[in-house]
């Protein structure tokens, strides 16, 4: 290891440096986190003139409701199916593309495009594809297939949809990733193990599979917070929720309850749960996935 | 060096002048939040420029702030920052929490405060009543108010051998039925699509009926109002819909208008429940066949159909500003519901014009005669002096139980629930909302 240190003359000069960060910090991430956790103890008209200490009741509110707990339950289902889709095919992508050709820094680029939509545009698009009365696709389905999808009505249909229209977007991320980590890999270990006999399969399983477990490691955190937050975009142009309240995640009924319905307590309560989940799974994916992970080959 | 004095100096002649601008002109700025965007918004604009034109003592600047909510939001940030503007437009879903706010200053009041004596009686009932409190005091001014009414493709009616409908006897749900039947047998794909389903088929339904859809008169007496709408007639209603899609004389196109609007479009579906607004997007949007306007269908039994309700917005204005701004505000309020300015609104949105003298004006220029579906949802809210029940409906978190039954329908739609039991899920979910709202103002 090397080592990198830079000393100060002055103690105060480097704290000094980092003000300014700590400062952005401050204002922009703790102070709204705190007031949404105060805000999560009252019930308050909108405008603010009345609010009421209600110590637990709005997140008791919250887990007596079984509306909620199903929203929860779809929400893991969304997330798990969007990282298991996203991942896989950015995976097998790079992995393709990592034999074949050595791509240029250029494809490289248009590759990740898909990844630079918007999530409500993504969500479009593929509204364009799939809609039972104007989608493209949707009509084909329907009249060479005699599929009758209908993602209007069909619980299992709108959830595909926002999970294709939110994953797509993620592949191409992904596949970047991979291919940077694949191609990192120094190609004498892998020559080595096949002049040893090792099939493609073990190859891949026992030499680039742990080496590009950072790498798997990051992806995978990346696409779960993805889809718990910024999935958001894509279920607001989809599906709305809908039907019956059958993709409406945790995110988008914070958004339903606190900025259209102004019920800011619930809403409130909602979103600390939501970033409850979220430290959770984080921290658990650090305990117990980075474990495995191995840095340096 | 000379670069920066040359800035300066610039700066401090672009000062000067602004200084002495402002010195001469002295309006006082009254602001206008609003959702109308677009053509719309050019119309509002338009009237805004007139009332400016009008007098030199005050200056409106209408301000478009994004969609219904996203005003509202805007409306409630700026009074909690204590920087609200003077007007703001609301939809009627946020009636109740508006005028619970405690950060309004009510309409009636203003207008007798500032010295105008406005005859409410000159206004059409069923727009004002939706906005007035229990006493029937106003408490916003009504701007851009809609109904549903029901379109229909006159081709596929002909084809069908149906005769058309008429424009002011609304036809009943049980020859709906047959009407729907008869298309569906003459190659159409469905029959009926309705757009917004819970305030079409629901909230409309009910009035048109009378049947109550909250207790406590609709919640305009209190807070600690109860849903309804799993009575028999509801239910039924609801299960005659699910019954027709069968057969597909139903079908359910989404709960806004986008997707119900396109299957009409494409001819999919022969009849269409939106609201009036709908007349402006379809003149632009069909080309190839004709279509028409009639009253919503009315059950058998009801002879007397009472008038249905508003859909739409209306301005609020807030209090706490300074007290000379007002008088301002009072008087673009009147310049707002006078003849010249209703008469042009109704004429370039479709939207309701909000006096009986402009509608009678309208009326003697042969307007309506120009423009015979233009009338029909007007007709249809004016039929009847509005009752307790049909008058509006004051829920608190009204856009949550708006969701809430559009939900629960979709579960009915779906197979997933029977009618009665969605509607009773519907109802009980709601009264938690309703629950909770009423805490915070206790």
């Amino acid at each position: 290891m090397l080592k990198k240190r830079s000393y100060f003359k002055t103690r105060s000069l480097p704290y000094l440096l980092i003000l300014p960060q700590v400062l952005i910090t401050l204002t922009f991430f703790y102070w709204p986190a705190v007031q949404g956790v105060i805000a999560s103890f009252k019930v308050s008209d909108p405008f603010g003139f009345r609010s009421k200490f209600v110590w637990f009741d709005n997140f008791i509110a919250l887990f007596t409701d079984p509306l909620y707990l199903k929203s929860i339950a779809t929400t893991l289902f969304f997330s798990g199916s969007v990282a298991i889709v996203s991942i896989a095919c950015g995976l097998f992508l790079a992995t393709m593309a990592n034999r074949v050709l050595k791509l240029t820094t250029m494809t490289r680029t248009l590759l990740i495009w898909p990844y630079a939509i918007a999530p409500a545009i993504s969500g479009i698009l593929w509204l364009f594809l799939l809609h039972p009365s104007y989608g493209v696709v949707a009509i084909g389905l329907e009249n060479w297939f005699g599929i009758d999808w209908n993602p209007l009505l069909k619980s299992s249909n709108a959830m595909l949809m926002i999970v294709m229209a939110s994953a797509w977007k993620n592949i191409s991320y992904n596949f970047v990733f991979f291919l940077a980590g694949l191609q990192a890999i120094p190609k004498s270990l892998i020559e080595a193990a096949a002049i040893d006999g090792a099939s493609p399969f073990r190859r891949f399983w026992t030499i680039t599979f742990p080496l590009l477990s950072p790498t798997f490691f990051f992806v995978t955190v990346m696409t779960i917070i993805f889809s718990f937050f910024e999935s958001f975009g894509v279920i607001h142009a989809v599906t709305q929720g809908g039907p019956g309240g059958s993709t409406n995640i945790l995110v988008y009924k914070v958004y339903q309850d606190g900025f259209i319905g102004l019920n800011l307590g619930s809403s409130a309560a909602q979103s600390v749960v939501l970033m409850g989940l979220i430290i959770l799974i984080t921290v658990l994916q650090f305990k117990y996935v980075e474990r495995k992970v191995q840095y340096t080959g | 060096m000379s670069k920066i004095k040359c800035f300066w100096l610039v700066m401090a002649v672009g000062m000067l002048i602004s200084f002495a601008g402002s010195a001469f002109a002295k309006p006082i700025d009254i602001q206008w939040w609003h959702a109308m965007r677009g053509a719309r918004g050019e119309v509002v604009q338009h009237i805004v420029d007139q009332f400016n034109n009008s007098q030199s003592d005050y200056h409106v600047v209408a301000t478009y702030k994004g969609a219904y909510d996203e005003v509202v939001n805007a409306g409630v940030a700026a009074v909690r920052a204590g920087k609200q503007p003077h007007i703001l437009q609301s939809f009627e879903v946020g009636t109740q929490t508006m005028m619970l706010s405690g950060a309004i200053y009510p309409v009636h009041q203003l207008m007798a405060d500032k010295g105008y004596k406005v005859d409410w009686s000159e206004y059409l009932q069923p727009v004002l009543s939706y906005y007035m409190n229990a006493d029937g005091n106003l408490m916003s001014m009504p701007f851009n108010s809609s109904t549903p009414v029901m379109y229909y493709n006159v081709d596929l009616f002909k084809k069908a051998g149906i005769p058309m409908l008429s424009k002011d006897k609304p036809v009943t749900w049980d020859q709906l039925g047959e009407i729907t039947g008869k298309l569906v047998k003459s190659g159409v794909e469905g029959g009926l699509v309705t757009a917004w389903q819970s305030w079409t088929q629901v909230e409309n339904y009910s009035a048109i009926h009378n049947i109550p859809f909250a207790s406590r008169a609709n919640g305009y007496e209190g807070l600690d109002t109860k849903l309804m709408i799993n009575n028999d007639k509801v239910v039924n209603h609801v299960t005659r819909l699910k019954s027709w899609m069968d057969d597909n004389r139903f079908y359910y196109g989404g709960q806004k208008y986008q997707g119900p609007k396109s299957e009409f479009i494409a001819q999919n579906a022969g009849v269409y429940i939106d609201s009036i607004s709908g007349i402006a997007k379809l003149k632009k949007a069909v080309k190839d066949f004709t279509w028409d306007v009639a009253p919503l269908p009315v059950e058998a039994w009801m002879k007397e159909p009472q008038n249905s309700i508003i859909g739409g917005a209306s301005l609020w204005v807030f209090n706490g500003l300074p007290k000379k701004d007002y008088a301002g505000v009072a008087a673009f309020l009147k310049h707002l519901a006078g003849n010249e300015s209703q008469i042009y609104w109704h004429k370039q949105t479709g939207y309701f014009p909000i006096t009986l003298k402009a509608y009678d004006k309208l009326k003697a220029d042969g307007y309506y005669a120009a423009n015979p579906l233009q009338e029909v949802g007007i007709k249809q809210l004016t039929r009847r002096i509005p009752t307790k029940i049909s008058r509006g409906l004051r829920l608190g978190y009204f856009i949550q139980i708006r969701n809430i039954i559009n939900e629960e329908l979709e579960l009915v739609w779906n197979g997933s629930k029977t009618p009665q039991q969605a509607l009773d899920t519907a109802v009980s979910r709601s009264n938690t909302k309703l629950r909770e709202f009423e805490r915070i103002y206790k």
